[in-house]
């Protein structure tokens, strides 16, 4: 069996259906993610596969066990970072990560050489004696993960991992992820940032209004759901958005700075057209640049397919 | 069964160690009943008959402070969901709140006991008797303010709403009051309320005699509503699961 299957899971608040019959599977050791705008449903399903929020409907089994009927069995077997960093503020470092190992039974030996071998990875061993409170949030970012993982869980659940960190302590949250998959760790990641998934995930589901409305590889998803490319081109005279907008085979326009940005299905006749419109206006094209649709552009195109 | 009590432990001594210092807990945990204490062992009327009430007392605010601050605090900061992710029972999660509660009772009731033989100097009438009552209204407390900690909505009215439960239980428990003196119409209220019977059960084991609860009674129940508090608390633990 994956180390995740989930079927048809349902979650309703009240009237309020937060996640909307979705079913996928995570292999072991994939870095899966689950990408999609604030609201889509991402911490609930995350929250429902670890037992922290009831499951209105469906199958979930993570690791071969019910969230439903085997929680403390799952429990044991994984670990959650949640969305906000949420250890105990009075507590040292070294305390906080010691009360974690006992409380998944870990004898004192090994408590004690897992707390000092996980400081020693994410680099916080000298913080060891100072208050958790007292941690930078990115520092406090990685006590969580740290925690989360004294207990050598098989599968990892991180929720929005890096929101609301800096570009540096994010790049090293990162590659410590990177890291731990590569170590075989099974990591099930939800994040609304496209970067985070299209650079870091072997898979990727894209969830929406509760629904989960794309699911492959970044390189499948791009190839799938750009269908176009970008088009980027600067003029040494007057040229408007609405000119360009008008040329058969362009999708959209928009001026960044001095240059247009041209989503194209077909760049080589779009070009032409464009040549010939600047020639007939007396004016050259200073910069043409031709590339793939980015990640953003490919979320986008998803998110507007399912939403039109 | 074995891994539940280790894990109730450890929560307790985890909670003892982040929260026994915490401004809460210590004016309402510690100050407030000792200086009640200190000022009835001042002024007092019948000095022997009010050590068993400021006894109890400082037990009760001692155990249910521990527990206000311990438990609103961590639903407030989202890290009381952490126990829930561990392989540990709600009902196990309930005791190791209130095993922490109960210990720091038993530490808080200290200084009002040393004022209490300041002024008193009492052999108790049953030494064993009094310990055992001593153990069962400080854990009847802790899992009071466990299920309490649960019941309340917005944790930052939290020590509010424990006080407006709290004081007037001080004057309708036979703490300074006797039962018997109580205009007849609050009867049921006072017998409807837990610190009743520790108050009783404790004056029965200290001086010997007791208001209107025999000790046959007050002993047992102390015992069985720290139970049925503990049950509650796992129920409304269970409850706040979304």
């Amino acid at each position: 069996m994956d180390a995740i299957v989930v079927e048809n899971l349902t979650k309703y608040y009240g009237d309020l259906l937060a996640v909307n019959g979705i079913s996928f599977s995570v292999k072991w050791g994939e870095l899966f993610g689950f990408l999609g705008p604030n609201g889509a449903g991402k911490t609930t399903t995350v929250r429902m596969l670890c037992g922290l929020t009831k499951i209105s409907s469906g199958e979930a089994y993570v690791a071969g066990y019910s969230p439903i009927r085997e929680l403390k069995l799952v429990k044991k077997v994984i670990g959650l970072v949640p969305d906000t960093s949420n250890l105990y503020p009075e507590l040292t470092c070294w305390d906080n990560l010691i009360f974690t190992g006992e409380m998944y039974g870990l004898g004192r030996e090994e408590r004690v050489r897992r707390a000092r071998e996980l400081l020693e990875f994410f680099g916080l061993l000298d913080k060891k004696d100072s208050k958790f409170d007292q941690l930078s949030k990115g520092q406090k970012r990685k006590l969580t993960l740290a925690a989360a993982l004294m207990h050598r869980p098989r599968i990892l659940f991180l929720d929005e991992p890096t929101i609301g960190l800096d570009v540096r302590s994010r790049r090293m949250i990162w590659n410590m992820i990177r890291e731990l998959n590569e170590s075989g760790l099974t990591i099930f990641l939800t994040t609304h940032n496209i970067y985070e998934a299209f650079n870091l995930c072997d898979r990727i589901a894209v969830i929406n209004r509760g629904e989960i409305i794309a699911n492959g590889s970044p390189a499948e998803l791009k190839r799938r759901f750009s269908g176009s490319e970008v088009l980027e081109v600067s003029f040494d005279g007057k040229m408007s958005v609405e000119e360009i907008s008008r040329i058969p085979g362009v999708i959209k326009a928009s001026r960044s700075g001095e240059s247009f940005m041209i989503v194209v299905s077909d760049p080589l006749s779009v070009m032409e057209e464009i040549v010939r419109k600047a020639k007939s206006k007396g004016i050259s094209l200073n910069y043409v640049n031709l590339r793939g649709a980015d990640a953003e552009e490919v979320f986008l195109r998803i998110i507007g397919d399912a939403d039109a | 069964m074995l891994d539940e009590i280790r894990g109730a432990l450890y929560i307790a001594k985890k909670d003892l160690k982040e929260y026994y210092l915490k401004p809460p807990t210590v004016s309402w945990g510690i100050a407030f009943p000792l200086v009640f204490a200190f000022a009835f062992m001042l002024r007092g009327w019948d000095k022997l008959w009010l050590a068993s009430g400021l006894l109890t007392l400082s037990l009760f605010f001692g155990s249910t402070s521990m527990s206000a601050a311990s438990i609103v605090f961590e639903r407030r900061m989202k890290s009381f969901e952490r126990l829930l992710l561990f392989p540990i029972s709600y009902f196990g999660v309930a005791w190791g709140k209130s095993l922490s509660s109960f210990f720091f009772g038993l530490l808080s009731s200290i200084p009002t006991v040393m004022i209490i033989q300041l002024f008193l100097s009492i052999s108790p009438h049953n030494p064993v008797l009094l310990a055992l009552c001593i153990v069962g209204s400080a854990l009847q407390f802790s899992s009071m303010g466990v299920l309490l900690a649960f019941a309340v909505k917005d944790p930052a009215q939290a020590m509010t709403i424990f006080n407006t439960i709290r004081f007037p239980m001080i004057f309708l428990c036979d703490v300074i009051i006797p039962v018997s003196k109580l205009p007849k119409y609050l009867s049921p209220i006072t017998l409807a309320m837990p610190l009743t019977y520790s108050v009783e059960a404790i004056r029965y084991a200290l001086i010997g005699n007791y208001d209107i609860v025999p000790p046959q009674i007050s002993i047992p129940i102390t015992f069985i509503s720290f139970f049925v508090f503990l049950y509650l608390a796992e129920v409304l633990i269970k409850r706040s699961i979304p």
